[in-house]
């Protein structure tokens, strides 16, 4: 392909064909300041302040949108450029509260930033403000259309990479918002609560509902035994918010961050990522053997669950009943756990720290109570962790690290690699090939579900049977999934997760997250899993010992009890 | 619609119609609708001849009316006119009507024997 | 069809049906019909003749005499002398404004006369649900010629060269986007008819499709044909109930004769039409607010690149042209293309139809000759102003336009000279305005119009322009501050500069150029807290003459605020502080004795 050529700020620049101006600066090293435009989900040009000059036109052009050509003469930085700039945030500012100080975003704010970075000293424009009330009826989101700043990153995201498309912008000019069809409450919208919204959101527009007022009043009730369990993503991210690099694996730290917070006991998802492979591979053989629906796909993203639950009802009988991780761990910890400590079941409290915005909304699923009480009683975000670790005073990155608690916090590799797309896939093919085969896996790294490609699929041979697998992350992947099921394409089994990249790229998780970031994150969950002695889910003494003194096998009566459910079909609109 | 030559005949027929509605006719055919006219029967004269021309498939001609045209004895008058050229027929009856429009506005002859008097 | 001695065109625009041309018409029938005239006079509903302040309009044909503002009653005079006797009924003539007589001919009114109408000719002319007549009119011989006699680059090429441009907006050349079109990769190919016609004032492009539909038809195969697409898209408002009608109408006849549809005229090419109704969003009329519409999406503009002629309509290349540029295609393919480049100015050629409304006596539509004077048009065609009030602008181009005062009316209008006066041709919308008008409350209006018509999605528009007509609320309510004016320009020049699309971009227009021509009357407001030409409510006063005043006492009695006192028989007096400006004691004032400053 023959490069084009163009000066930009009078630098000779060349750039592929289809290039944006703004990331053939970029490339030459000129930063051009963005608002709206999200590389590859929110290319609009929108918001109008990464304009430039380019010779010719009559306008100064969005770079984010207008292509490079051949002999362009672009400047970025003349005074007019940067006055047209300067006034459009000064307009986009003019209809944003200015209440920084008290704001879920401040510090962590695009606008905030980026008011800053254009010298924004003045409020020069007065008016009307938005008239639109925040939202609160979602269990796993808060609107805010005071904040939003109309980028439509969000839309993109429900629409193109998730396509839900809860979210929409209505009404027009002035009174534009961003909301679900004809401005009902988020939660009466067809919304997973992925959050993938809130993760993109330059501002406090879309957030997580913040639920660390109800785990501050746990911690602080001398009544509450209170028990924390921490999602496998939550390790390669949390870090993040104390300013440490994407991926690096924190895991003790962690556990004694929340040993510091005044955590009882602190225990692993991962424990019951185990035990879900346990029960889950289980559920594929007997239905490979008895002749049951298939394939049969995988059940621990709610996110997922809820798509599904809208938008393909009629493939509800292809889920695995298993509950989550997040479902199993709270079944568990009132009823074997409360046995085993010898405490009253209602006095515990059950919070899980999440990379999902959707775990909130999961943990209030009516049918979550097979423990005789609410199975979770708080799902919060890495998000919330991190402000209530700052807000504690715990300087995260200098703690020692701690290990777990027994026996709900002895877990293997295949359970941490349930953080990442393809790694309930992974580690159910670790097992589930070792108790088909008998053998020992000679290599049990399965690359081809692994990475970032939307849909992977491969094959694998168990004793002369070929068990057809694919895997998804993101919901637009997981329709293209589901398209092929339905158009007859054989598979056994199929791991859908609702978020680009897993729950590393979790709606709950540190904001940025971006593509480099959930790669990285994902890097690290591998390291997790290589750095552990044990990491094949049958192989977990903790789950041996937990068939042997509870459940007594997998698939049987308490295990239908505790730890399986059941869906609903859900209305799309 | 075949060809571009269907579609001009079907043109030409439609025309005779439409070319009322033109400003630039021809010949235009008058005829004296005063109180004496009628009394003479002026209307059964219009009738005649646009039934005729209606016949004859002419187009570009107008046929209009006037009031009086004071030559009450003489009535009905058709009067046709083409470019400069004016001419009165008197005592017009059906079948005269027919023979104005058949002679004189399709072939160009005027009848004479029809016309005005001359007058001294 | 039958031939009749007598047509009688009863205008049935949008217009004249409001002022109840139908029972008019139903009138005429009546009494045709007792005096046994069925056989030779034939009604014949047509569309739009143009002047639509004096409906019910009827023209009786072949004198071609033009009657107006009719009453059912009328009818029957109408029958029994003109049709009958051939006495034009003179009381029903039109009198033009400074003409001591009536005028019969129609052609004999200067209103039409000075005219010239090629994308109108057949509007007002014809029966709109009769394709014969369209056909009797030379229609559908342009696309007969098109597909027999010259190639698709032929059409293209004529089309370049008759200079057409776009007559919807931005003047764009319409060959230029033809041939972009027929040039780009890609299949299938589309045309679409932007009949969104949005400019509050204009509505030739409704007219037209109310009054020839066939014409856009006629013209859609042409580019179809031209540019390799055999379907085509009409997207027309839903206000426009009656256009949609008569296209559909014109469709199934066009469809019947095989001017539509599979092979026609016999050639490999078919081409047919669906129309798309639209809600009636201004911004749809932009043309990738359009596609999207179309394509089922929310109406609001993308970036360009890419143009339409590129990936338009479902990422196909696609023509966009706007009814009025249509309707223009059948006679430059049939009388050539340098026939139409002989009508207009060197760079703006044939003609442009443009809305007369506001303060001129015949408001209505007309077809003249690009380079025709704003004077010939407003005086001559118009009539000038009404009630003997001084002319003070002319606002052109709707939201997206600007105004132009007097010492310009001897400009020849044509894209260039009114882009360079600081407003464009826009879609061929006049509003005229007197000395009455405030011209800062003019720019307010648009600027309503335009923030009401923001499709949100570019921050500029979306929130500049809601600052700016915060900014002209508080000038014309007296609370205008100083730097106001200079605030109006920064915002304009910001906004001009950096919107999405061309409604953004061009909605500060009437604001810069009202400020570039009437900057005293903005001044005024913020400094004196006057409006000149006391049209603010907010800023004027009012007194009571003391000399015209008889002392009735009526204006006390009516005044809300009870702000006016005096003694019976003696000059009242207004107590300023009370009085809320409501103008009540003004209008009941039988003496003028209320004066307002």
């Amino acid at each position: 392909m023959s490069l084009i050529n163009l000066t930009i700020d009078g630098v000779q620049v060349q750039a592929v064909p289809g290039t944006s101006v703004l990331e053939a600066a970029g490339q030459a090293g000129i930063k051009i300041p963005t608002l709206c435009y999200l590389k590859e989900i929110n290319e609009i040009g929108s918001c109008r302040i990464c304009l430039v000059e380019v010779e010719g036109a009559r306008t100064l052009q969005a770079s984010c949108v207008t292509p490079v050509t051949e002999g362009m003469v672009v400047r970025t930085n003349t005074p007019e450029v940067r006055q047209a700039r300067k006034l459009n945030l000064e307009l986009i500012m003019s209809n944003h509260p200015q209440e920084c100080l008290i704001c879920p975003r401040s510090t962590n704010c695009e606008l905030q930033q980026l008011a800053a970075e254009l010298g924004i000293s003045e409020l020069r424009f007065t008016g009307a403000m938005s008239p639109y009330e925040p939202d609160f009826s979602s269990p796993s989101l808060v609107r805010d259309p005071r904040k939003c700043i109309l980028c439509r990153r969000c839309v993109s995201v429900c629409e193109n990479v998730q396509q839900v498309s809860a979210i929409a912008p209505q009404e027009r000019g002035f009174d534009t918002v961003v909301a679900p069809a004809f401005l009902e409450p988020l939660g009466n919208a067809a919304c997973v609560n992925c959050g993938q919204c809130a993760l993109v959101c330059p501002t406090a527009a879309i957030h997580e509902k913040d639920q660390t007022g109800e785990v501050w009043a746990a911690l602080a009730d001398p009544e509450k035994h209170v028990v924390v369990q921490t999602a496998p993503a939550v390790r390669v991210s949390i870090g993040e918010m104390f300013g440490a690099e994407p991926g690096r694996v924190a895991t003790g730290q962690l556990v004694a961050a929340l040993r510091k917070l005044g955590f009882d006991r602190v225990f692993d998802t991962d424990f019951t990522a185990d035990l879900t492979i346990m029960e889950e591979g289980s559920e594929l053989i007997k239905r490979l053997q008895e002749g049951g629906t298939l394939p049969l796909i995988t059940s621990c993203s709610p996110g997922w669950i809820k798509f599904i639950e809208h938008f393909y009802p009629d493939l509800l009988p292809h889920l695995s009943t298993c509950k989550s991780p997040q479902q199993m761990f709270g079944a568990l910890a009132k009823t074997y756990y409360a046995q085993k400590a010898g405490i009253d079941p209602s006095n515990i409290f059950v919070v899980s720290i999440m990379p999902c915005t959707a775990k909130k909304f999961e943990a209030g699923r009516e049918e979550m109570n097979g423990s005789g009480h609410r199975d979770v009683d708080v799902a919060l975000t890495t998000r919330e962790l991190g402000k209530m670790l700052k807000e504690a005073g715990i300087d995260f990155n200098s703690l020692a690290e701690e290990e777990y608690d027994s026996p709900l916090g002895i877990s293997t590799g295949a359970g941490v690699i349930f953080g990442s797309t393809g790694g309930v896939m992974e580690a159910a093919l670790r097992t589930a090939y070792e108790l088909v085969t008998g053998e020992t896996l000679p290599d049990l790294e399965f690359h081809a579900v692994r990475g970032l490609e939307g849909v992977k699929e491969t094959s694998v041979n168990l004793n002369g049977t070929t068990l057809n697998v694919a895997v998804a992350h993101g919901l637009a992947n997981a329709r293209e999934i589901l398209e092929r099921v339905s158009g007859g394409q054989e598979y056994h089994f199929i791991e859908i997760m609702c978020c680009p990249g897993g729950c590393i790229g979790g709606g709950g998780q540190p904001i940025p997250t971006d593509r480099e970031i959930r790669a990285r994150r994902a890097a690290g969950i591998y390291d997790a899993d290589r750095a552990m002695p044990l990491r094949k889910s049958h192989e977990n003494p903790a789950v041996q010992a937990l068939y042997k003194e509870f459940l007594g096998e997998p698939l049987g009566h308490k295990s239908h009890e505790l730890l399986h459910t059941h869906y609903l079909a859900r209305q799309k609109y | 619609m075949k060809s571009l030559a269907e579609l001009d005949k079907l043109r030409e027929k439609l025309r005779q119609e439409m070319n009322v509605r033109e400003k630039d006719h021809d010949v235009t055919v008058t005829v004296s609708m005063g109180t004496c006219g009628i009394a003479a029967g002026a209307r059964e004269i219009v009738k005649a001849l646009l039934e005729e021309m209606k016949e004859q498939g002419l187009s570009r001609v107008a046929l209009t009316q006037t009031s009086c045209a004071g030559l009450c004895q003489h009535e009905p008058l058709v009067e046709v006119n083409r470019g400069n050229e004016k001419i009165t027929y008197i005592n017009v009856d059906r079948d005269k009507a027919r023979e104005i429009v058949k002679k004189h506005l399709v072939a160009g002859q005027v009848i004479k024997e029809w016309t005005t008097p001359e007058r001294s | 069809m039958e031939m009749y001695r007598s047509h009688v065109l009863v205008c049935a625009g949008a217009g004249c049906i409001s002022s109840a041309c139908k029972s008019v018409q139903s009138a005429l029938l009546e009494h045709i019909e007792e005096n046994g005239l069925t056989g030779e006079v034939k009604v014949v509903e047509t569309g739009c003749m143009g002047p639509c302040d004096l409906g019910p309009v009827v023209m009786v044909f072949p004198d071609g005499v033009f009657y107006r503002r009719l009453k059912p009653e009328d009818a029957a005079e109408i029958v029994s002398e003109h049709l009958l006797k051939g006495k034009v009924v003179t009381r029903l003539l039109h009198r033009p404004a400074g003409n001591d007589k009536q005028v019969a001919g129609f052609d004999q009114l200067d209103f039409f006369k000075k005219q010239t109408r090629i994308a109108l000719r057949n509007t007002g002319v014809i029966n709109p649900e009769s394709v014969e007549e369209y056909i009797a009119r030379d229609g559908y011989r342009a696309l007969g010629k098109a597909l027999s006699q010259m190639t698709p680059a032929e059409v293209v090429e004529a089309i370049k060269e008759s200079g057409l441009r776009g007559r919807g907006g931005a003047g764009f050349p319409t060959g230029l986007k033809w041939e972009f079109t027929a040039r780009a990769p890609g299949h299938p190919k589309y045309v679409v008819c932007n009949a969104d016609e949005g400019d509050p004032g204009a509505f030739m492009d409704r007219s037209i499709l109310e009054g020839d539909p066939h014409s856009v038809l006629e013209a859609m195969a042409i580019c179809g044909y031209a540019i390799g697409a055999n379907r085509g898209y009409i997207y027309v408002r839903a206000e426009y109930p009656l256009a949609v009608d008569r296209l559909e109408i014109a469709i199934g006849k066009a469809r019947e004769y095989g001017l539509l549809g599979d092979n026609i005229f016999g050639t490999d090419f078919g081409f047919d039409i669906e129309i798309r109704v639209g809600a009636g969003a201004f911004v749809c009329g932009e043309e990738t607010a359009l596609l999207a519409s179309i394509e089922g999406k929310r109406g609001e503009p993308r970036p360009k690149p890419p143009f339409p002629a590129q990936a338009g309509l479902w990422g196909k290349p696609t023509v966009i042209n706007n009814v009025e540029t249509l309707a223009n295609i059948p006679p430059v393919i049939l009388n050539g293309p340098r026939w139409f480049a002989g009508i207009g100015t060197e760079k703006s050629k044939g003609t442009k139809v443009f809305a007369l409304a506001g303060k001129v006596n015949n408001t209505g539509l007309v077809e003249v000759p690009m380079g025709t004077t704003l004077r010939e048009i407003i005086f001559d065609i118009g009539g000038g102003i009404p009630a003997g009030k001084k002319f003070k602008a002319v606002q052109t181009g709707g939201p997206s336009g600007g105004c132009i005062p007097e010492d310009y009316l001897d400009t020849p209008v044509d894209y260039e000279s009114l882009t360079k006066l600081g407003t464009i041709m826009g879609s061929g919308g006049m509003i005229i305005v007197d000395e009455e008008t405030c011209m800062v409350d003019l720019a307010k209006f648009f600027l309503e119009f335009v923030q009401e018509e923001s499709c949100g999605k570019c921050a500029p528009c979306r929130i500049g322009t809601k600052r700016m007509l915060e900014i002209l609320e508080r000038i014309t309510a007296g609370n205008g501050r100083n730097g106001d004016i200079e605030l109006l320009e920064e915002l304009s020049a910001g906004i001009k500069n950096s919107a999405l699309c061309g409604l953004g971009q061009t909605a500060p227009n009437p604001v810069l150029s009202t400020l570039r021509y009437f900057r005293d009357e903005y001044e005024a407001h913020i400094r004196d807290k006057k409006c000149p030409a006391g049209a603010c409510q907010a800023l004027l006063t009012y007194y009571i003459n003391a000399k015209s005043c008889q002392g009735c006492g009526l204006c006390s009695k009516v005044c809300p605020a009870e702000a006016i006192i005096g003694e019976k028989k003696k000059p009242h007096v207004i107590d300023t502080d009370k009085c809320i400006k409501c103008g009540t004691c003004k209008q009941k004032c039988k003496f003028d004795a209320i004066i307002t400053v």
